[in-house]
């Protein structure tokens, strides 16, 4: 199976993986689309959507029920509705750019996944090797690169809508991403000064952040969030605006600018959107949970080879460290922690309102700005001397 | 009256950043995630009518099952969006209720101009048309939302009836008084 799938030619391998980025991020922003109306519903005290059903599904006995419930059955009628009805393209906008402006929000989202590693398993010696679609040695600074283009699409769709409030929210959002990207940038420059030891080789990987925090001993299982505090709760701030979630959810702001840079799409071109955004907000959580909660490491101090070394004795079947067991393992442990991401995003939706824009330039420049080079500076002269 | 000052505080540091009230704020958020539900779910949950709830306007019976209402119009004429409809009739010679001389040949109540106003209820003199518990009422034609007289009376049923005026009114005739 394996063997087979290296020896096709790289261009089909390359397709197969992209039909994978496809297959996976559109259920997973269908089921986050959901679990955002949940999570509404029951931090509002409501049931939220639990009615939708079919007929075959009805027939399990408890598992049906339980679909139903939790509203599996809204994912699909939704996503069969959006795909179904009318596209309508008003007629006063400039249609090229209009059409394009939800295939390049889609671009980066789905390419930025292939970048981020979500797993590992122990190859025979004991090495941990990484699972990834694309393991590139700038890691990170791929993921900033093309994620940051996203908001070429909030731009576009509001100018080609040709409308003001679309307008304003194309505006807004391309202010907010250049105020934001320069603090997230600093706040996650001290990490990787951390793992860039003088005399090993130098790297942006993601992979390399989460054995840096695999080590043995207690500064080397130390998770980046207990180590860096300040670059955490920065670069958590700085997310919350790159992808434009409440309460810096500038470019849509329902409240003031009808549907922000959406307001003209419908349909599909709408869904596209949204897939797109909860993309991004799952490779931001990935991305969070790769460099400051220790990746598929399980706990602090415990990593994914002692867990599975441990279990290897418990047990005693070689069956529990072959690469595929401890893959799913470990696969498991990082989505989790992703899956807590997402939902601290929806819970910090309700729990803060709105910033208005002038509070959002504030924040961003004169709070999180000088903060975050105050902490690169902290950080680089406590390397300098620790590493020396 | 003293007045009092209140002092404004100046904002802790911890204040300034926010993040303490944030932190209580998602303490509260998380609180309700997991607090019991507000929701009714309708069709299977009903909710519990309170008494002298309006809902939709019924003819009812009296403890004999004699239907009450005279035919005197009123509820008719009071009927603010015209949604009742009434034809008298004379009641048979031979009927036991003859004395209480008229009653409704037919009683329609459009239910799509009712406003559940209530004022048919107040203004009848024979409390014979009440509006009960009865909060949904459906249809799929304009006709089924029609209330004709049979289905008035079915929703209607028998309500208690302490007066029972017209029983009365027989006995003082029999015994030879004026039953007005």
């Amino acid at each position: 199976m394996v063997d087979f799938y290296l020896q096709l030619h790289p261009v089909v391998q390359g397709l197969l993986k992209g039909l994978a980025v496809i297959l996976v991020i559109f259920p997973l922003g269908g089921l986050c689309s959901m679990a955002e109306r949940k999570v509404s519903a029951w931090i509002q005290g409501r049931q939220g959507p639990n009615r939708a059903i079919v007929p075959w599904a009805a027939w399990i006995p408890v598992i049906g029920p339980f679909l139903q419930r939790i509203g599996l059955f809204h994912v699909m009628a939704d996503g069969g509705k959006m795909l179904f009805k009318e596209d309508a393209l008003p007629g006063h906008v400039n249609k090229f750019y209009f059409v394009l402006a939800p295939i390049v929000a889609m671009i980066p989202a789905l390419t930025t996944v292939t970048t981020v590693p979500f797993g590992a398993y122990l190859d025979p010696s004991g090495q941990v090797i990484p699972i990834g679609l694309a393991n590139v040695d700038i890691g990170l600074l791929a993921v900033f690169a093309v994620s940051s283009l996203g908001v070429y699409s909030l731009i576009l769709a509001g100018w080609a809508s040709n409308s003001k409030y679309p307008f304003l929210g194309g505006v807004r959002a391309s202010a907010q991403l250049i105020s934001y990207e320069l603090s997230m940038a600093l706040s996650v420059i001290p990490v990787f000064l951390w793992i860039n030891e003088p005399g090993s080789e130098g790297t942006m990987s993601l992979s390399r952040t989460v054995a840096f925090q695999s080590q043995p001993g207690f500064w080397g299982g130390t998770w980046f969030i207990f180590l860096m505090p300040v670059s955490a709760f920065i670069f958590l701030i700085a997310l919350f605006a790159e992808t434009n979630r409440q309460p810096f959810d500038m470019p849509e702001s329902e409240s003031d600018l009808v549907g922000g840079f959406h307001t003209e799409y419908g349909a599909f071109k709408w869904g596209l959107f949204f897939v797109a955004e909860y993309a991004h907000m799952i490779i931001g959580s990935a991305v969070f949970t790769l460099l400051f909660l220790g990746g598929w490491n399980p706990l602090p101090w415990v990593s994914l080879a002692d867990l599975m070394n441990w279990a290897h004795h418990a047990i005693g079947s070689p069956l529990v460290i072959h690469p595929l067991v401890v893959g799913l393992i470990s696969i498991g442990i990082f989505l989790g922690k992703v899956i807590l991401g997402i939902f601290f995003f929806m819970w910090v939706r309700w729990t803060v309102p709105r910033f208005r824009y002038d509070q959002v330039m504030e924040l961003g420049w004169k709070k999180l700005l000088p903060l975050a080079i105050a902490n690169l500076l902290a950080y680089a002269i406590g390397i300098a001397i620790i590493q020396k | 009256m003293a007045v009092k000052i209140v002092e404004r505080k100046p904002l802790t540091f911890a204040e300034r950043t926010y993040i303490p009230q944030i932190l209580g704020g998602l303490r509260t958020t998380f609180r309700h995630l997991a607090r019991r539900k507000e929701t009714l779910e309708y069709p299977e949950q009903r909710p519990t009518v309170p008494t002298g709830y309006r809902g939709v306007p019924t003819l009812v019976k009296d403890p004999h099952g004699r239907e009450k209402c005279v035919s005197c119009q009123l509820c008719e004429f009071v009927c603010p969006p015209k949604a009742i409809r009434i034809t008298p009739g004379e009641i048979a010679a031979d009927a036991p209720t003859h004395h209480v001389e008229k009653a409704p040949q037919a009683f329609d109540i459009d239910m799509l101009r009712c406003i559940y106003c209530g004022l048919c209820e107040e203004v009848c003199p024979e409390e014979a048309i009440v509006l009960q518990k009865q909060y949904s009422m459906t249809g799929y034609t304009r006709e089924e939302m029609v209330n004709h007289k049979d289905r008035l009376y079915e929703l209607g049923g028998t309500l208690p009836d302490q007066h029972l005026k017209w029983d009365k009114k027989k006995s003082a005739e029999e015994h030879g008084n004026d039953r007005h």
